[in-house]
């Protein structure tokens, strides 16, 4: 009896996987006769127009067309990537985020090595740093960079004499003025949890200004948020915003697309955010979009303005992919001053191009323009994401307990550091 | 031997069924068993021993996840037994309309969870949702129910038990209806009243109903996921996280490993919990 069952299992062990990896190869070879159609797989939230238009291009020069596949944003799709970069199914091109996230998808492991390519000498090496692990560049740039401030309605600053505040306490000054004129002076998004995120992210600008080496050891486990004075303010940021009501009062409640609306409308006059949101402005609100401006986000620091930089996301190339020498002369076609020619007059940037060379066309909103300013003057430091692999995942809870008064700053803090513990360990870090 | 031959070839049946139990059911548990001892990338795994367990269960958020978790089951388990007997009697009786209620108070069942999540995340919006609206008509400023860190848990289990009393209700119709009418003449001829009738005859008898019911309940409600994440995904920050909802967020960060560990943390819990009280609960079941 007992004989019976071991023979009939090893017979299915045996068996079974032949029958599904026969499936598998017909498969293969069924695709490899058709003709080639490169795919890019990308996230639903970004903003399409730029890359089709480069596409479209590239079909009409070479006849090889792209297919987009869509994908949910964040950490849902994060996990997409994962698993079917792990069972083998991934798209000829994918676009992901460049920095602390890459190093999640083994990228030596899954895409392909871009160090040789000669195009990359043109790229900035603040980005070329950002999708480099252990010595290799795997990506190229997908948009222009952006920035993480505070994006402001600069009619309402007109009508009540406002000036572009400079230190933190002149920017509570200003919302005070903005709440008792009796509109929303900063704007909460929080049922988009990563909306909350802004004020830390944005405030790393002072971190790495005061604590130069925060970021390095920040990722040998010695440093922490919470014993570091320059990177626990921006914990205290939030409970005074939080403690002064100047929230709109259904602030748990809305959304990333209400916030918009009401920055454009003027209902709301500040609203922390990346420079990304230009481009939804300007889709959704192209009358409004030239009301909007954008300031860095202040601090109390003495003698210190300047704002957090968020560098491209990126477009990999898969390596086991059955058109790869097709997607190396697509990414080449992207980054080449064609391409971004096509691209930059179909998407309007959200803040500097990082190939050399390429201007910012002249209807960019001046919202960005107030971006550019930063930047001339050198006043820009890469958000942590970008210099170090260790991110708390539950960052965005956090920071909306901190914002709507459930936590104590010190606590938000430590919990912030112990939540990257997981992370490190992950990844498998040296000193964790 | 030919007796014995006659013996093996009944297992045959079984074949089928033990092929699907294998391949769907227990070499994934022995496989998550596994790999909740490894640090986990999907492609390539190193074993750590309980350092998962250890780091799942120094997760901040995991206290309130406990309080919210049994909350959540005893609470929505509760209500739907009451709420679902109450219905079940009303809808036994001698109503016009009967056939027309049952299929109002099934409803809510064939609408996707998600979808219910979404509809009331939106009825709920603490200034243009319409059921802070409707309170203004009548001059009560509504709280936010998904909002506030007092009400959130609350207002989901609300809809849970909206959502769920249905099946609760056509479990007790069914078990209502097996009762021989008998021992109601029976009492009627006693001298027995309505109240009665229910404390003395429905209530013991609907036993086997009611048990199905705390059952499926108490097991639906400890891993209960979809809903909350429709409706809060764990927030206002970690208030409304549940157990389910902690390993969801661990796995989406990538953390597969620490997530299967609280997967099989989830799995001896639920089964600690649902065994016993299913053996309390047959052992004081009444034959008809």
């Amino acid at each position: 009896m007992k004989k019976l069952m071991l023979v009939i299992a090893i017979i299915c062990l045996v068996v079974l996987p032949g029958l599904f990896a026969n499936g598998n190869s017909d498969n293969v070879s069924d695709q490899s006769e058709e003709s080639p159609v490169l795919v890019l797989l990308i996230d639903n939230a970004t903003s399409l127009d730029g890359i089709k238009a480069v596409a479209a291009a590239f079909e009409s020069k070479t006849g090889v067309a792209t297919e987009i596949e869509l994908r949910p944003g964040s950490a849902e799709g994060e996990n997409l990537l994962k698993t079917r970069l792990a069972t083998g199914e991934m798209s000829d091109l994918v676009y992901f985020n460049s920095g602390s996230l890459l190093t999640a998808l083994n990228p030596e492991r899954n895409f392909v090595d871009l160090t040789n390519e000669s195009y990359m000498d043109k790229i900035s090496s603040s980005y070329k740093q950002t999708v480099t692990v252990n010595g290799k560049i795997f990506g190229i740039p997908a948009s222009s960079s952006a920035a993480g401030g505070i994006l402001y309605n600069k009619k309402a600053y007109r009508e009540l004499g406002l000036e572009v505040p400079m230190t933190w306490d002149e920017f509570m000054d200003n919302c005070q003025v903005v709440k008792d004129a009796g509109k929303t002076a900063v704007i909460g998004s929080y049922k988009d949890d990563w909306t909350a995120q802004l004020f830390l992210l944005s405030d790393f600008y002072y971190v790495q200004q005061q604590v130069p080496d925060f970021a390095e050891r920040f990722t040998k486990n010695e440093a922490k948020y919470a014993t570091t004075p320059a990177a626990l303010e921006a914990f205290y940021k939030y409970k005074e915003v939080q403690e002064r009501d100047f929230m709109n009062s259904d602030y748990l409640a809305t959304t990333y697309d209400e916030a918009l609306g009401m920055l454009a409308e003027g209902d709301g006059v500040h609203y922390p955010m990346l420079t990304f949101a230009f481009a939804a402005l300007t889709n959704n609100y192209p009358d409004q979009v030239e009301d909007i401006g954008f300031f860095a986000q202040p601090d109390n620091a003495p003698g210190l303005n300047g704002t957090t930089v968020w560098l491209p996301n990126s477009i990999y190339i898969y390596k086991d992919g059955e058109n790869v020498d097709l997607a190396k002369q697509w990414a080449d076609f992207y980054v080449s001053p064609e391409g971004l020619a096509i691209y930059s007059a179909t998407n309007k940037a959200d803040g500097p191009f990082v190939v050399k060379g390429v201007e910012l066309p002249a209807d960019t909103p001046s919202g960005v323009l107030d971006l550019m300013k930063y930047f001339e003057n050198d006043q820009t430091a890469p958000a942590l994401e970008f210099i170090t692999p260790v991110k708390a995942p539950n960052s965005p809870q956090i920071c909306v307990e901190v914002g709507s008064g459930i936590s104590e700053p010190l606590d938000a803090a430590e919990k912030y550091d112990r939540d990257t513990e997981k992370q490190a360990k992950q990844l498998n870090l040296p000193g964790w | 031997m030919i007796k014995q031959m006659k013996n093996y070839y009944s297992y045959l049946f079984l074949l089928p069924a033990g092929l699907v139990f294998t391949i769907f059911f227990l070499i994934p548990a022995i496989s998550s068993l596994f790999f909740s001892l490894t640090r986990w990338t999907l492609t390539d795994w190193t074993y750590i021993g309980l350092e998962n367990f250890r780091m799942f269960f120094s997760e901040d958020s995991l206290r309130i996840g406990f309080q919210n978790t049994f909350l959540y089951a005893f609470l929505t388990c509760g209500l739907k037994v009451v709420f679902g007997l109450a219905l079940g009697v009303y809808l036994t009786s001698e109503i016009r309309t009967k056939n027309y209620l049952r299929a109002v108070v099934f409803f809510p069942n064939l609408i996707s969870t998600i979808a219910v999540g979404i509809t009331f995340n939106s009825l709920m919006h603490p200034s243009k949702g319409a059921i802070n609206r409707g309170l203004m008509f009548i001059g009560i400023t509504g709280p936010d129910w998904l909002g506030n860190t007092k009400l959130a848990l609350l207002s989901v289990i609300n809809v849970d038990v909206w959502k769920g009393v249905g099946i609760a209700t056509v479990i007790f119709i069914a078990g209502i209806s097996s009762i021989p009418t008998q021992y109601y003449e029976a009492l009627s001829i006693d001298g027995g009243n309505r109240f009665d009738k229910f404390r003395h005859i429905t209530l013991p008898l609907v036993r086997p109903a009611m048990n199905s019911v705390i059952i499926l309940a108490l097991i639906g409600g400890l891993r209960t996921f979809d809903l909350i994440w429709s409706m809060t995904k764990g927030g206002p920050g970690f208030t409304t996280d549940l157990l389910a909802s902690i390993i969801y967020k661990q796995y989406s960060s990538g953390f597969f490993g620490l997530s299967t560990a609280g997967n099989v943390f989830l799995f001896i819990l639920v089964s600690v919990i649902a065994f016993p009280i299913y053996k309390y609960l047959n052992s004081r079941e009444v034959d008809l």
